[in-house]
């Protein structure tokens, strides 16, 4: 069974924006699934009408097989969410708010305390549970609203952009937080701008762009589409011009960094024996861009200029 | 009615009691401030000058009435200031996407108003009992038309939360519609004493019918029929209901 199936999905606001054009999407049960696109692409209305935050405008969508339109409760019992936006109570304290969200979903107090002591333990925030929540940092709200959405323990948990303006380090931690929970048999639909966050925690991958999916795959096998990748290498000893190594386009951003492409046919080795060679010593190695960053671009950009094309034809 | 619905309707009427003893300094003393300056000026000052009324002290006769003020504005206050305050700051939401039906979140609501209204009148009475006599002609009344005024008024900060957009549209119906029916809803005198025009378009006015029934729990005095107030009171409240239902089954105010 799908934790979530989506067909024909579409949303006209009153403004006349066509912000959902017709989305066909399924995620497995077990999934841990990136929803990527650009700002305004469609991402959050889309969760917004799974969640009904959002009235569709056409369209089906069920979660773990119950319709939205006619078994609503039964769909909502199965989902958490964390939104892109602080949405709790700032007057109240994170114990009352975790509590009191388990109510929502029928859950007893006894079993709220314990639950709310769990999740609130595991996301560092039990020290904090008794202080006003307005008083917490950045990074401490977003891990509440995650504490608060897993308090009755959905099959299917949706984080709109979980970790943005989170540090590094609390980032990874929330990372190890999500992989032990998606292993414990929940699902998780991911949508986040740290395209790398995506690129390490998810299995699947669609990308929305202008309101449509524009690509759907496994993330190993899109991050195999990408045919050329640009390495950047900090060289030891400054240069005035590249090198001319056949086959090989180099540029020089600084006198001691280069940058070249390599192709999926080309190998590394190869071209460090021609540095050496060269008499080119190389200190270091990186990635110009994340893999999956690269890939992303090529589709949004691609699509784009694409329309543009089309508009220019019409 | 379901476990999962009994559970979640308990926590919003724990939550809305939770915040109305939180902010105790502005959802329970301001109304016994105004009571105490509306007995000691109206009652005990002015009130000694008037003279009886209905075959009252005047003082007597305004206590059941202020009462009623009170319960009027504070539960329609606190339902219209909760429910905006968690559209302005999202936290409605929380209730939206959990699996709690709408009449759940609609009823979780006005009752606490109503909690905030009982809470209220019961301090004012106390207040009311340091001026005058209180005089109980039918317990039963009074507690039925307490309860469904409380709970009609709440109904309507609820419908008066879900169409405002800012701050501004919470504060006009209780400025300029609530407050003039109020004052002209017998709180203060007896229509009696109006001239025949005014009598008949006070019968229009709602709370004088509630305010009427209350004051006949008390005092066993009516310028209007118990019966018909409590029908009117009794419809009011289902139709401000349903509509409070169908609106927001509607996502009305709340949803895109």
């Amino acid at each position: 069974m799908n934790a979530l199936s989506v067909r024909g999905l579409t949303k006209t606001y009153g403004n006349g924006v066509h912000a959902l054009q017709g989305i066909d999407l399924d995620v497995e049960q077990g999934d841990f699934f990136a929803l990527l696109g650009p700002n305004g692409a469609g991402k959050t209305t889309l969760i917004g009408i799974i969640t009904s935050l959002v009235n569709k405008s056409a369209g089906v969508a069920t979660v773990f097989g119950h319709d939205i339109d006619h078994e609503l409760e039964a769909a909502k019992a199965c989902i958490g969410v964390v939104p892109q936006e602080i949405n709790f109570n700032m007057f109240e304290t994170p114990l009352t708010i975790t509590i009191n969200q388990a109510g929502f979903y029928g859950i007893p107090r006894a079993v709220a305390r314990q639950r709310a002591e769990k999740y609130l333990r595991q996301l560092q925030l039990w020290d904090k549970r008794n202080g006003i929540s307005r008083g917490l940092s950045g990074g401490m709200k977003r891990r509440l609203m995650i504490a608060r959405a897993l308090m009755h323990e959905p099959r299917l948990l949706i984080l709109d952009e979980p970790t943005a303006g989170v540090d590094i380090e609390i980032r990874r931690s929330m990372w190890d937080f999500l992989r032990q929970i998606n292993a414990s048999g929940t699902t998780i639909i991911l949508t986040t701008h740290y395209l790398e966050e995506a690129e390490t925690l998810c299995r699947n991958i669609a990308i929305i762009n202008g309101g449509r999916i524009v690509e759907r795959d496994r993330m190993s096998s899109l991050l195999l589409r990408l045919h050329v990748e640009t390495f950047v290498l900090n060289l030891r000893d400054p240069l005035a011009a590249p090198p001319a190594l056949p086959g090989y386009s180099l540029r020089l951003s600084d006198p001691c960094t280069m940058e070249v492409e390599i192709s999926r046919e080309e190998n590394l080795n190869e071209l460090f024996a021609l540095l050496s060679a060269a008499g080119i010593e190389v200190l270091s190695m990186r990635n110009k861009v994340n893999r999956l960053e690269e890939i992303f671009m090529r589709l949004v950009e691609g699509r784009a200029a694409g329309d543009a094309a089309a508009g220019a034809a019409a | 009615m379901s476990r999962v619905r009994w559970v979640g309707f308990c926590t919003i009427v724990i939550r809305e009691y939770g915040r109305i003893i939180r902010i105790w300094g502005q959802t329970i003393v301001p109304p016994v401030v105004t009571v105490t300056l509306y007995f000691v000026i109206f009652g005990s000052l002015i009130g000694r000058r008037v003279g009886g009324m209905g075959g009252f002290p005047y003082m007597q006769y305004i206590a059941p009435g202020l009462i009623m003020m009170s319960i009027i504005t504070n539960s329609y206050g606190n339902v219209v200031a909760s429910f905006f305050g968690a559209k302005f700051g999202k936290h409605v939401e929380e209730l939206l996407v959990s699996p709690l039906p709408n009449w759940l979140i609609v009823a979780g609501y006005a009752t606490g108003g109503v909690v905030r209204g009982t809470l209220v009148g019961l301090a004012v009475s106390v207040v009311a009992l340091l001026f005058t006599h209180l005089h109980v002609h039918h317990l039963g009344v009074v507690l039925l038309a307490g309860l469904l005024t409380s709970l009609i008024f709440s109904l309507g900060g609820f419908l008066n939360a879900l169409f405002a957009k800012n701050f501004d549209q919470v504060n006009w119906i209780p400025t300029f519609i609530l407050t003039p029916l109020t004052y002209f809803g017998g709180v203060f005198y007896s229509i009696s004493l109006l001239p025949h025009w005014a009598q008949q378009a006070s019968y229009v006015n709602p709370i004088l019918h509630m305010v009427n029934a209350f004051r006949y729990g008390f005092l066993g005095v009516s310028d209007v029929s118990i019966t018909a107030a409590f029908g009117l009171m009794l419809a009011a409240a289902a139709a401000l209901f349903a509509l409070a239902v169908a609106l927001m089954n509607r996502g009305s105010g709340i949803r895109d």
